[in-house]
């Protein structure tokens, strides 16, 4: 059970970042909700890259081979992802505050009917 | 020991990410999100990645916060003048 | 589209996902598994070229043209913000009033200040060997300086941050990346290929090649990107209003 327990838990947090955005009634929740889709994927990623028993993989105050490390590639791909996810954030934060000026709500119930 | 440890931190991060969403006030999920930012930094932590650790440290818990509750701001205050206008 | 369609296609798809999901997992590699391949060859190719942080080497070095792709997402992205946040014709600044800060909030947040700034650029310096590095240094950095704003106020904060200077920071940065991946180029090699210089000593500040130099201009153009984005934020909550007229 331990071998898929993390996968699962990215599994859920996932899905409970959709069912926020799809019920929201708040356009900067509905961004915060993708927010915490986001954050399902870095547990996913990390999840696959553990190994037990092993180390981070740096060698500051480690002689190398001493020990077993954990993926590396995985860490690096989360790691970037992290930062210029919260850059897009912004940006889509930036948008609703141009939907609120434009449209006076940023409800997406009455955006829609505004639009049709 | 490790075993535990990571247990108690998924559930952490799977209790706060699910409260995150279930809040509505946006202002209240700005905080819950800091929580949870805080919550995947020990996760990550525990699975051996300081380097993601730290920068989600630095990100999920001040920066997309304080994004949040500045847009926050802004939108209330559009939504407060007009209630006057009226 | 109702509500009660919306919340049954949801449920038609979440169902879905958990279903193939849960088919999945299993198939993935076992967590906590001994199997990877990939790391291990990122392990050696790092410590063949002497960087102690084998995250660092495989973002600067190894990867550097992915990461290239994710700075220019960010750089996008912060373009954008600005773009969509500027001040338009019926918008006028209000400065705000001068705020009152009670005494220990204001002595906690100016003793902090340095502090954080120095953990920060300590955090960009010594990311080939410990964790961390450009991406995170810059994100502290950043957001020490607006513990100013918590110190003392808005005007104090806009003194010390002239964005103008942030942005073109955060464009320099940017433009450095793509200056130290053509020298590969120059030098002989390939684009963004770690050859230019030497690796310098295991474990010490001037190791790793051009990873300490890719990451300094990374940590540049977060720490200027966080900094203008904040700005164009606080602008947006603080100071623009709307003209009474509308």
């Amino acid at each position: 059970m331990m071998s898929v327990l993390p996968y699962l838990f990215a599994g859920w947090i996932f899905l409970a970042g959709c069912y926020g955005l799809a019920t929201s009634r708040h356009l900067v929740h509905a961004v915060g909700c993708l927010a915490v889709c986001q954050s399902s994927t870095y547990v996913l990623l990390l999840a696959v890259g553990y190994r037990d028993g092993g180390t981070a993989p740096v060698f500051s105050d480690l002689k190398p081979g001493s020990r077993p490390l954990v993926d590396p590639v995985v860490q690096a791909l989360a790691l970037t992802d992290v930062v210029v996810g919260a850059t897009v954030t912004a940006l889509l934060l930036a948008l609703v505050m141009q939907v609120a000026k434009r449209h006076g709500t940023v409800d997406p119930d009455e955006l829609s009917e505004l639009r049709g | 020991m490790t075993d535990t440890l990571l247990l108690i931190s998924l559930c952490a991060v799977a209790a706060t990410a699910t409260a995150a969403v279930l809040v509505r006030d946006p202002a209240r999920q700005a905080l819950v999100l800091s929580v949870l930012g805080l919550a995947l930094a020990v996760l990550f932590t525990v699975l051996q990645a300081p380097d993601v650790a730290l920068s989600q440290l630095a990100v999920g818990s001040a920066l997309t916060p304080l994004l949040i509750l500045l847009s926050v701001r802004k939108v209330r205050r559009r939504g407060r003048r007009e209630e006057d206008g009226r | 589209m109702s509500r009660r369609l919306r919340m049954w296609i949801l449920a038609v798809g979440a169902l879905g996902f958990a279903a193939l999901f849960c088919a999945a997992c299993p198939r993935l590699p076992a967590f906590g598994g001994d199997s990877h391949p990939y790391g291990e060859r990122a392990v050696r190719a790092a410590l063949a070229h002497r960087t102690a942080n084998v995250v660092a080497a495989v973002n600067f070095d190894q990867r550097a043209f992915d990461t290239l792709g994710e700075e220019s997402i960010l750089f996008a992205s912060v373009l954008g913000t600005v773009v969509l946040l500027r001040q338009t014709r019926e918008e006028r600044e209000v400065p705000p009033a001068p705020a009152r800060v009670p005494l220990p909030v204001r002595r906690y947040a100016l003793l902090l200040l340095p502090v954080a700034l120095v953990v920060g650029l300590y955090v960009v310096a010594h990311g080939q060997l410990s964790p961390g590095g450009g991406f995170q240094g810059g994100v502290v950095v950043a957001t020490a300086l607006h513990l100013l704003y918590i110190g003392a106020d808005y005007r104090a904060l806009e003194r010390v941050r002239p964005v103008g200077v942030y942005e073109i920071g955060d464009a320099a940065g940017e433009g450095a990346y793509l200056v130290l991946g053509l020298a590969g180029l120059v030098a002989g090699s390939s684009f963004l290929a770690n050859t230019v210089i030497g690796y310098g000593t295991f474990n010490t500040l001037a190791s790793g090649g051009i990873v300490p130099l890719l990451n300094m201009t990374v940590g540049m153009e977060v720490a200027c990107a966080v900094v203008v984005l904040l700005a164009r934020f606080l602008d947006q909550a603080v100071e623009i209003e709307e003209e009474s007229g509308r």
